[in-house]
């Protein structure tokens, strides 16, 4: 599944030249690919109803995930009602409540690629690998998360009503 | 990464005089900058001030020692050409990078030393991150102490600062950020346990109590590459250069604090 969609790196920039000259570089990298090729996940409305593997979430593991600094990375910009995680940021809105605020499909589109309900956000995306720039070599063409431990971290931000 | 060139054929000396404008208008108004000395602990500030307490210090006084020390083919000592660098090097430090006519760009702090190493002393490079380049370059920093940085003021910088500043705001790597996300945008916040600072590099080269050493501007940046999970730029590229230069200019006015300490 590909998504056609402007780059969100280029809305800050205002010197036309240079933008010219991104476009130019990442032209083959504008289409967003999501997921894995033939279980590709389907967006509508900014919500992607079908879970992307088929063994279903698990929240506990989900928890896990979102509070690990080298996996989730989440509390390094959110809070969460993960109380014996001392240290967490505060760039990013609070996940408590989340659960609540948005239904899983569209928590699901979130952890997979924000920049579906936000082109201008700075949270990572965690399950598409295009229309990035100078990725590290050790982690070029990866998604930050799998499909199934996105399912778990969407299964544990359910639970947060 | 042609990129660069690009931006350098782009810019044209108009967002330079802008850039001025709008940083002089910043100190004469409300300067918001702060270093990050103003937000650390009283401990840590405390052992910046303090020469005697100041980890940096053994560096500083390595690069008093190498200053006058006679070395390669020429057998000559810095101070045989520059004297006493309580006078000769005062503000030099604060003024890099600088606008190298022979090479047509900017030049770095550490690449101007290795260049006199090179072509007056007739001695090989010291290698990047080194002790010795750390010491002399701690050393001829330690003489722009208290000083305001003026990096930038060279006209003939402005394609190159203007280049630092698209690479500043371009996002980059796994997590798709930018620096400015974090030190333009959400500078005061806090990324997991760490307060992000605004990224004046005001006390370059600093010790780093994470580091338990000295280290470069280079290598701090290195690290905020690592944890954007981007590619990092090499040792001496075009685009650090600029990076630093952009970073340098941004701070320009604030007091100089090398060597700093961070936590
Ligand atoms: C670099 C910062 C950053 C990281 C890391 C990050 N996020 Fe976010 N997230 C944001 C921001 C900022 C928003 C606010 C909406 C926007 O800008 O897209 C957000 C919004 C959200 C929302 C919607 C919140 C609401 O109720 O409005 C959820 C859910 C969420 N993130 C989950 C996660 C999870 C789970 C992870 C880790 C797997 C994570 N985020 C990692 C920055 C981040
Ligand atoms: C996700 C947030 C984030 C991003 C992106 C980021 N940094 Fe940083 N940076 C930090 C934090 C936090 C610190 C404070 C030190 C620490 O705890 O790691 C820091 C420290 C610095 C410092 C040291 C300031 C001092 O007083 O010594 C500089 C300079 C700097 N960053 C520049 C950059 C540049 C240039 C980039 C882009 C190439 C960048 N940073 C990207 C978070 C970030």
């Amino acid at each position: 599944m590909r998504v056609q969609r402007s780059n969100p790196a280029l809305s800050s920039r205002p010197l036309d030249c240079f933008v010219a000259s991104l476009l130019a570089m990442t032209a083959i990298g504008v289409a967003v690919t999501l997921g894995v090729a033939d279980d590709a996940p389907t967006i509508a409305n900014g919500a992607i109803t079908t879970p992307l593997t088929a063994t279903p979430g698990d929240p506990v593991r989900g928890r896990k995930i979102v509070a690990n600094r080298q996996v989730g990375l989440c509390l390094l910009c959110h809070t969460a009602p993960i109380a014996e995680e001392r240290f967490q940021g505060d760039l990013a809105p609070d996940l408590a409540g989340a659960g609540a605020r948005w239904s899983e499909a569209e928590l699901r589109a979130r952890v997979v690629d924000a920049r579906i309900s936000n082109p201008s956000t700075i949270m990572p995306p965690y399950g598409a690998t295009g229309d990035l720039t100078r990725v590290a070599a050790a982690f070029h063409g990866k998604q930050l998360l799998s499909p199934q431990e996105i399912e778990d971290v969407v299964a544990y931000l359910v639970t947060l009503k | 990464m042609r990129s660069i060139d690009i931006v350098l054929r782009c810019v044209s000396t108009s967002g330079f005089v802008l850039m001025l404008v709008l940083l002089d208008s910043l100190s004469a108004t409300t300067d918001t900058r702060r270093s990050t000395y103003d937000d650390m602990s009283r401990d840590i500030r405390a052992m910046q001030d303090d020469d005697m307490a100041n980890p940096a210090s053994l560096w500083v006084n390595d690069g008093a020692a190498l200053w006058s020390q006679p070395a390669g083919a020429a057998q000559m000592s810095c101070a045989d050409c520059h004297g006493d660098a309580a006078t000769s090097m005062k503000g030099v430090a604060a003024r890099y990078p600088v606008f190298d006519a022979a090479r047509g760009k900017p030049v770095g702090l550490e690449a101007r030393i290795n260049h006199c190493r090179k072509t007056r002393q007739q001695a090989p490079a010291f290698a990047p991150e080194s002790r010795d380049l750390l010491a002399l370059t701690a050393f001829v920093g330690r003489q722009s102490r208290g000083l305001p940085i003026t990096t930038g003021d060279d006209p003939r910088l402005a394609p190159f600062v203007e280049a630092g500043r698209m690479i500043f705001e371009r996002r980059q790597g796994q997590l798709n950020l930018s620096c400015a996300i974090c030190h333009d945008h959400n500078a005061g916040k806090r990324l997991a346990s760490a307060l992000i600072p605004q990224a004046h590099p005001t006390g370059y080269p600093i010790y780093r109590l994470e580091w338990q050493s000295l280290g470069s501007l280079a290598r701090r940046l290195r690290n905020c590459m690592a944890g954007m999970r981007a590619a990092p730029y090499a040792t001496g590229s075009d685009e650090i250069v600029a990076l630093e230069l952009f970073l340098m200019a941004r701070a320009r006015g604030m007091a100089t604090e090398t060597p700093a300490v961070r936590p």
